[in-house]
């Protein structure tokens, strides 16, 4: 009988926070106007998970790209078409890798802090002050940081993209002693501008929405106490990561085949 | 400098570094800037077998590009497989004897179409059809042919 009580518990918890995130969900696309029309609050939010994630997007695109530059030449280099490595970095950046570790990066960076600083609202009383005031946090605090992260994600995920290429080029043409022409004429001829880097960008547009709900509603419904908040920022990082990478599948499916 | 404008201003960075970002990748990675508001004609051809050919893959007149193959299918009448390719509009006086042959860059390389310009008075127009076509090179059946010729020679 205990175990049936349990599961019975277990469920009802499960559909409670599936309630509260459609109603989350609901409440937001009102607000999101609001945020249009108050795009200074958006502009410093955009400051804080754009500009910020600048410098681990840069890093880390360099060096995908160049690790992508190394590892294909080293395989392709058997078959003696070292030319072709140039569009495999660029398709797999702009298909997968840029959207998909762009988004993951982003998780961690953004998506962290963002569910920290909103639980930590809470739990400091801010969020019912501001309700107090007669300012709905849902407005003044959610919907900017939303739309910051839907705007900001596509950005850098092009960013990532174009380092990374940069980084494959360096490694395979200023290195490795791949021509110059054969590298930049091949990668012109396999990617499409409409296949391959608009599905791209609707990716990263997909993962930039999930992440900033995911993020806000995990801060905004927090335990207010500092083990919730703590709890709530892991939930997160591995939420975000799981939907993103399960969903990348399923967009890829969906798109390249 | 008021903490407002200097974050406007590394919003604006960020802003023009995505806008580099997309010149680099509509310009120097992608095609977008081959083709962009190029007018084109549409021909095709049938052949007995295409072999590796894909979509996109370019049409050439002497090695330059000249084209790209549109879509591939069956041709119901002749069960054989009909090309069809678009050809840009600069290129429009190509005579209608021309033939296609599709060959292979490099021994191992992606295939394409070249175009062998005929000496006719008629020009292709949209909707026609080539007629003088080469199918592509078979390895398998290359192979087979020189053992045979190889084997026919040995028993001489």
């Amino acid at each position: 009988m205990n175990w049936l009580a349990k599961l019975g518990a277990v469920s009802l918890q499960r559909l409670r926070g599936l309630g509260q995130l459609t109603l989350f969900v609901i409440s937001i696309f009102p607000a999101l106007g609001y945020a249009f029309f108050h795009i200074r609050l958006v502009f410093k939010q955009l400051y804080f998970v754009g500009v910020l994630s600048l410098p681990i997007i840069l890093t880390a695109g360099l060096f995908v790209g160049m690790v992508l530059g190394l590892q294909g030449h080293y395989i392709l280099s058997t078959f003696n078409s070292e030319e072709i490595v140039g569009s495999m970095t660029a398709l797999s950046l702009i298909r997968e890798l840029g959207p998909v570790v762009a988004a993951l990066l982003f998780a961690g960076r953004a998506g962290s802090a963002l569910t920290a600083e909103v639980g930590l609202m809470k739990s400091t009383e801010q969020l019912s002050a501001l309700e107090m005031m007669a300012i709905d946090p849902i407005k003044y605090v959610v919907a900017p940081r939303i739309l910051a992260c839907i705007i900001a994600l596509p950005m850098l995920a092009l960013i990532f993209i174009a380092v990374g290429v940069f980084g494959g080029y360096l490694v395979t043409v200023g290195w490795l002693g791949v021509d110059e022409g054969a590298f930049w004429a091949q990668m012109q001829l396999q990617v499409d501008w409409q296949d391959d880097v608009i599905n791209g960008f609707i990716k990263a547009v997909v993962f930039g929405i999930l992440i900033a709900v995911i993020s806000l509603f995990q801060g905004y419904e927090a335990i207010p106490t500092s083990e919730g908040v703590s709890n709530a920022t892991t939930r997160t990082v591995v939420q975000s990561s799981l939907w993103v990478l399960g969903l990348d599948f399923v967009l890829t499916s969906i798109m390249f085949t | 400098m008021n903490r407002q404008v200097k974050l406007e201003i590394w919003v604006g960075v960020f802003v023009l570094i995505t806008m580099v970002s997309i010149a680099f990748i509509a310009m120097k990675v992608s095609n977008f800037s081959q083709n962009q508001d190029r007018s084109t004609y549409q021909v095709d051809a049938l052949f007995s077998n295409v072999g590796g050919l894909t979509v996109r893959a370019p049409v050439k007149i002497s090695g330059v590009v000249v084209g790209r193959v549109t879509a591939i299918s069956i041709d119901p009448v002749s069960y054989r497989a009909r090309v069809q390719m678009t050809i840009y509009s600069e290129y429009d006086d190509l005579p209608t004897d021309t033939s296609a042959m599709i060959l292979t860059s490099g021994l191992l390389g992606s295939q394409y179409i070249g175009l062998e310009v005929g000496a006719d008075d008629d020009l292709l127009v949209e909707g026609s059809r080539i007629f003088m076509t080469q199918s592509a090179l078979v390895l398998e059946n290359l192979i087979g042919r020189l053992l045979v010729s190889l084997t026919e020679g040995g028993s001489k």
